[in-house]
C-alpha cells in the first residue's frame, strides 16, 4: 500500500508512543466497568423479583440493546471520528448483519429445515430461494454476518474511494445506498418478508430465545463483542496504520503527495467498520426479536451520527458513551413526553455540532484540563 | 381498458343517490316476471329487457339489484331495499315495513352482474347527461352483440355529440363484425384499425384464430384486413407510449428540478447539502394551505387565484425561515461541511415537528383551483392533466427567474463570484456574510415556490419533504455544482429515465436501478455532469 518508504517523521513518532494499548489506570477502570454491567445479568437471575439488589428483565434487554448500538457507534467512529468519511448508510449495514442474522433465527424456528416461513407461505414460494441455503446452520449464517456486510461494503468503498468521492458527495451517496436497499427490502419478491421483514423467533442453538439465561448469554456476548472491538479498535487507531488514517482525515491531499496511496487504508478501515457495525445487527436482532426494513431507512442511519457526535468522535470511548446516553434520553422522553422526542433530537443535532464539536468526552477533557491547570495555579 | 370503464360506470352510477325515486318506482310487470321466476335464464332475459325498456326507473331496479337490494317472492312480487332499511313494493309502489316471510334476494352471479351492468349501460345510452351517455357507450364497444346494431343506430341516429358520435360509429362497427356479409366485416375492421384505440385489440384477435385442426377459420380477406388493422393500432399505441412517457418526464423532470434548485443553489454557494430543505418544501406547502384556508373565509369569490397569491406568501415565509436558518446555526460551521449536514437535519427535525404540533399529525387538504382540474385529450387515451401542464410551465418560469437573478442583478454576481472563489470575492469587497445570507434566503424561498406546487400534486402533510429530498439530492449530485443548466439537465434526464423504465421494471425498481446509475455516474464524473474546471477545484 505504502508507495516510498515510510517517512522518518513517522518513525520518530512511533518511538514515542506508548507500547501498550491504554495505561494500567484506563485498563482498570475500563475493566471496572465491564464488570460492573458484566454483573447486572447476574443480579437479575440470581435473585427474586422484590429483591433490592434485583434488575428487571426489561433493564438486561433495554442495556443488551444499548450495547449493539454502542458497538454500531464505535464501527462509525471508526470510519467518521478517525478516517474523516462521513457514513450516512451505517445502517445498512448493520441491518445486513442482522437480517443475515434473522435467516438462521427463522429457520430455527421451524419444525424441519425444509419449511417455510410464513410469509414465503403467503406468497406461494415452493422453495427457499437459493441465497437463502444452508442458513439453517448457525455457523454458516454467522459467516454470513460477517461476509455480506464486508462485501458489500468492499465493494462500493472499492468504486467510491478509486474515484475519490469524498467529503458531502460521499455521504450523500450512503444515503441513497441505504435507501435504495431499503426499497429493495420493502418489496415482497426480495425474499425477506417484505415489510414486516423477519419475527417470531424461538430457539437459537436450540435454547429458547425468550428464556431469562439465553438473553443473559446475548448480553453477555454482545459485552464481550464490544470490548473486542474498543481493544481492536485502540490496537489500530494506536498503531503506524491509524496514523495514516488521522493523516487521511486531517489532508488526503498531502498524504498523497508524501507518497501514500489512500485507497487500500481508506477501503480497509471501511469494511471493518461495516462488519464490526453488521456484528451489532446480529447480536441486535434476538435480543428485540424483530428486523425490518426500516432498520436501512436514512433516519437511523443519520442518527447513529449523532450518537457518535454527542459522546465525542475521534475516541473510542466517546461512541459508546454517546450511544448510551442518546438512546437513555430517547427511552425516557418516548414514555415521558413522546411528542417532544423530535424536538429534543433535532436541539441535540444542532447543539453538539455548534456547540460541542468534541461531544461529551472533549467536553470532560476540557473540564479536567482547566481543573487541572487550576491547581497548578 | 373494459374492466376500468366498467369500474367507472358503476362507481358512477352507484354515487347517484336514487333514494328518492323510489316512492313511485314502478315498471311494467311484463318485464320484470323473469325476476322472479328463480330461473337464471329467466333472471338475465328480464334484466336485458329492463335496460332497453327505456323506463326511468329501469335504471333504479338494475342499480339495486347491482347492490343485492332487491327482494322477491314466487308469487311475482318484487321488493327494492331502501337506504333506510325499509322496503318499496315494485308492483304498485307501496312502501313496505314488513316483509312477507318467504322473500328471497335475487342471488348475484358473474354472469347477472355483466347482465346488469350492460343493461345499466343500455338504459344510460338514451340518458340526458352527455358524459353518463358516453361512457355507457364506451363501455360496451368492446363487447357488443350484433342484435343491439338497432339500438346502436337509433342511438346514433339522436346523437348531436361529436365525442359520442365517434364512440357510437366505432360501437356499431364492433357489433358489426359478427355480421353476415363479409364486405361489411371489411369495412367494421378497417374503421376499428383508423380509431387505433387498443381496447379493439382484444375484439380483433379472435379473427385470426384457428380451429382445433390448425385451419384459419376466417376467410384470408378478412385476415388480411385484421393484420393491417392490428397493425395500425399497435403504432398507435406506441406513439401514444411514447408521447405519454417524454411528457411524464418532463413532468416530473419538472417537479426534480423545482425541488432541486433551490438546494443547488446553496450548495454551489457553501458546498453545503442543506438536509432541511425538504422541511422548506413542506412549509412552502403549508403556506398554501394556509393561503387557501385565508381565502374560503375572505374571498370566497377569488379562490380559484389563491393559488397565485400563495406564491408570493410561500417564497417570503420560507425565505425568512431560511435567512433565521443561516444567521443561527449554518454561519457558525462554516467549513466544517459534514457539521452542517447533521445541524441540518436537527433543524429539518425541529420544523417537522413543529408543523405536526401546528397543524396535527394529519395531511391537510389543499384543493386545486377549477382551471387546473381536468385535462388536455392530445390523443386516443392520453390525457393530459392542466396540473402537470401547469407545473411545467412554472417549473419554466423558476427557472428564468432564478437565471435571471444571477446573471442581471448585483446580487446574482456576487453570488457567482463567492462561487467561484470565496477569498478573492471576500478580498474585492464582497460582503460575504450578508450574500450568504440573501442567498440561502433566495435558495429557500425557491424550495417554498416548489412546495406550492408539490401542494396542487399530493398530499400535504409533515412528511411531505421526506418524500422528495432524497431525490433532490440525486439531482444536485448529478448535476454538479455551480451550473444552473447541470441542474435543469439532471433533473430532467432522470425524470425521464424514470418514466421510461418503469412499464419495464416497475416504479420501486426503476428507482433503485436509477440510484444505481446516479453511483455508477459518479464514479466518471464525481464533480457531476458540469464539473467546476481550474485552480479553484480541490
Amino acid at each position: 500500500m505504502i508507495a516510498s518508504n515510510p517517512l522518518p517523521h513517522l518513525n520518530t513518532a512511533s518511538k514515542h508512543h506508548q507500547p501498550t494499548l491504554y495505561k494500567p489506570k484506563a485498563w482498570a477502570a475500563i475493566l471496572l466497568v465491564i464488570c460492573f454491567f458484566a454483573v447486572l445479568p447476574v443480579l437479575n437471575l440470581s435473585t427474586p423479583e422484590n429483591h433490592a439488589w434485583h434488575v428487571s428483565n426489561y433493564t438486561i434487554s433495554l442495556l443488551g440493546k444499548f450495547i449493539c448500538f454502542a458497538l454500531a457507534a464505535l464501527a462509525l467512529d471508526l470510519v467518521w471520528g478517525y478516517t474523516g468519511i462521513l457514513s450516512l448508510g451505517h445502517g445498512l449495514f448493520f441491518a445486513l448483519g442482522g437480517y443475515a442474522h434473522g435467516m438462521y433465527l427463522m429457520r430455527a424456528a421451524k419444525d424441519s429445515s425444509d419449511q417455510l416461513p410464513d410469509f414465503m407461505v403467503f406468497l406461494s414460494f415452493d422453495h427457499y430461494p437459493w441465497y437463502w441455503e444452508l442458513t439453517q446452520y448457525a455457523a454458516y449464517a454467522w459467516f454470513l454476518v460477517i461476509l455480506v456486510p464486508g462485501a458489500v461494503a468492499f465493494i462500493f468503498g472499492y468504486f467510491a474511494f478509486r474515484s475519490r468521492i469524498k467529503g458531502v458527495y460521499f455521504s450523500i451517496i450512503t444515503q441513497a445506498l441505504t435507501f435504495a436497499a431499503m426499497l429493495l427490502f420493502f418489496r415482497n419478491e426480495t425474499g425477506f418478508g417484505g415489510n414486516n421483514g423477519f419475527t417470531d423467533f424461538k430457539y437459537i442453538l436450540g435454547f429458547d430465545i425468550t428464556a431469562s439465561i439465553t438473553r443473559a448469554s446475548l448480553y453477555w456476548v454482545s459485552l464481550a463483542a464490544l470490548l473486542g472491538a474498543l481493544i481492536l479498535g485502540r490496537a489500530i487507531t494506536q498503531s503506524k496504520l491509524g496514523r495514516v488514517l488521522t493523516a487521511i482525515r486531517d489532508s488526503e491531499g498531502r498524504l498523497r503527495f508524501l507518497g501514500y496511496e489512500p485507497l487500500g487504508f481508506k477501503l480497509f478501515i471501511w469494511t471493518l467498520s461495516a462488519i464490526l457495525c453488521g456484528v451489532a445487527g446480529a447480536l441486535y436482532v434476538p435480543q428485540v426479536g424483530i428486523i425490518n426494513p426500516s432498520e436501512m431507512s436514512p433516519e437511523n442511519s443519520i442518527e447513529m451520527v449523532i450518537w457518535v457526535a454527542t459522546g465525542g468522535r475521534g475516541s473510542l470511548i466517546g461512541p459508546i458513551v454517546g450511544a448510551a446516553t442518546v438512546n437513555g434520553l430517547k427511552t425516557w422522553f418516548t414514555s415521558a413526553f413522546p411528542e417532544y422526542w423530535l424536538f429534543a433530537l433535532g436541539f441535540l443535532f444542532v447543539l453538539v455540532t455548534v456547540l460541542l464539536p468534541q461531544g461529551i468526552v472533549g467536553l470532560v477533557q476540557k473540564l479536567m484540563k482547566n481543573f487541572a491547570s487550576k491547581g497548578v495555579n | 381498458m373494459m374492466r376500468t370503464w366498467l369500474k367507472w360506470l358503476v362507481m358512477l352510477t352507484f354515487s347517484i343517490p336514487f333514494q328518492l325515486a323510489f316512492a313511485q318506482v314502478t315498471v311494467n310487470p311484463e318485464i320484470t316476471k323473469g325476476l322472479t321466476s328463480f330461473n337464471s335464464s329467466a333472471i338475465l332475459a328480464s334484466v336485458e329487457q329492463l335496460g332497453q325498456s327505456g323506463s326511468p326507473y329501469a335504471e333504479e331496479v338494475l342499480l339495486a339489484m347491482a347492490s343485492g337490494q332487491v327482494k322477491v317472492n314466487d308469487q311475482g312480487q318484487i321488493f327494492l331495499e331502501k337506504l333506510d332499511g325499509s322496503f318499496v313494493n315494485l308492483t304498485d309502489g307501496a312502501s313496505v315495513s314488513n316483509l312477507p316471510e318467504n322473500v328471497k334476494k335475487i342471488r348475484l352471479n358473474n354472469r347477472l352482474r355483466l347482465a346488469i351492468t350492460n343493461a345499466l349501460a343500455y338504459s344510460q345510452f338514451f340518458s340526458e347527461n352527455d358524459e353518463t351517455r358516453l361512457l355507457a357507450v364506451k363501455a360496451l364497444q368492446t363487447n357488443i352483440d350484433i342484435e343491439r346494431l338497432p339500438l346502436l343506430i337509433k342511438a346514433r341516429s339522436q346523437e348531436v355529440n361529436a365525442d359520442i358520435a365517434l364512440a357510437l360509429d366505432l360501437s356499431i362497427a364492433s357489433a358489426n363484425l359478427q355480421s353476415k356479409d363479409n364486405q361489411q366485416r371489411i369495412k367494421a375492421i378497417v374503421n376499428l384499425g383508423e380509431s387505433g384505440q387498443g381496447q379493439f385489440i382484444q375484439t380483433l384477435m379472435p379473427l385470426l384464430r384457428k380451429n382445433d385442426r390448425g385451419q384459419f377459420v376466417e376467410p384470408l380477406e378478412i385476415r388480411q384486413a385484421t393484420e393491417i388493422a392490428l397493425k395500425k393500432i399497435e403504432y398507435q399505441l406506441t406513439v401514444e407510449s411514447w408521447l405519454g412517457n417524454i411528457f411524464f418526464g418532463l413532468s416530473l423532470g419538472s417537479i426534480l428540478l423545482l425541488v432541486a434548485l433551490g438546494l443547488a443553489i446553496t450548495f454551489g454557494l457553501m458546498g453545503v447539502i442543506n438536509m432541511a430543505h425538504g422541511e422548506l418544501l413542506m412549509i412552502g406547502a403549508y403556506s398554501t394551505y394556509v393561503v387557501q384556508t385565508l381565502f374560503k373565509q375572505w374571498f370566497p369569490s377569488a379562490f380559484d387565484w389563491y393559488v397565485i397569491a400563495a406564491l408570493p406568501v410561500a417564497f417570503i415565509v420560507t425565505a425568512l425561515v431560511g435567512m433565521v436558518l443561516e444567521r443561527t446555526v449554518i454561519r457558525w460551521l462554516y467549513g466544517r461541511p459534514l457539521e452542517t449536514l447533521l445541524a441540518t437535519w436537527g433543524v429539518s427535525l425541529i420544523l417537522m415537528q413543529l408543523v405536526r404540533t401546528i397543524f396535527g399529525a394529519q395531511n391537510v387538504e389543499v384543493a386545486n383551483p377549477s382551471w387546473m382540474s381536468g385535462g388536455l385529450h392530445i390523443m386516443g387515451s392520453l390525457v393530459i392533466s392542466y396540473n402537470r401542464i401547469s407545473i411545467v410551465l412554472f417549473a419554466l418560469l423558476v427557472v428564468l427567474f432564478v437565471w435571471i437573478i444571477l446573471q442581471y442583478t448585483r446580487l446574482g454576481l456576487f453570488v457567482r463570484a463567492i462561487t467561484q472563489n470565496r477569498q478573492m470575492a471576500n478580498c474585492v469587497g464582497v460582503p460575504t456574510g450578508r450574500i450568504d445570507m440573501l442567498t440561502f434566503g433566495l435558495g429557500a424561498g425557491i424550495a417554498g415556490l416548489a412546495g406550492v406546487a408539490l401542494s396542487q400534486l399530493g398530499n400535504v402533510g409533515p412528511d411531505l419533504g421526506r418524500t422528495y429530498i432524497i431525490d433532490s439530492f440525486m439531482v444536485v449530485v448529478l448535476g454538479g455544482v455551480g451550473q444552473l443548466a447541470g441542474t435543469v439537465i439532471a433533473a430532467l434526464g432522470l425524470g425521464a429515465l424514470n418514466k421510461f423504465m418503469e412499464p419495464f421494471s416497475g416504479a420501486v425498481v426503476a428507482k433503485i436501478t436509477i440510484l444505481m446509475f446516479i453511483i455508477l455516474f459518479i464514479q466518471k464524473r464525481p464533480q457531476g455532469i458540469f464539473a467546476p474546471k481550474g485552480r479553484g477545484v480541490e
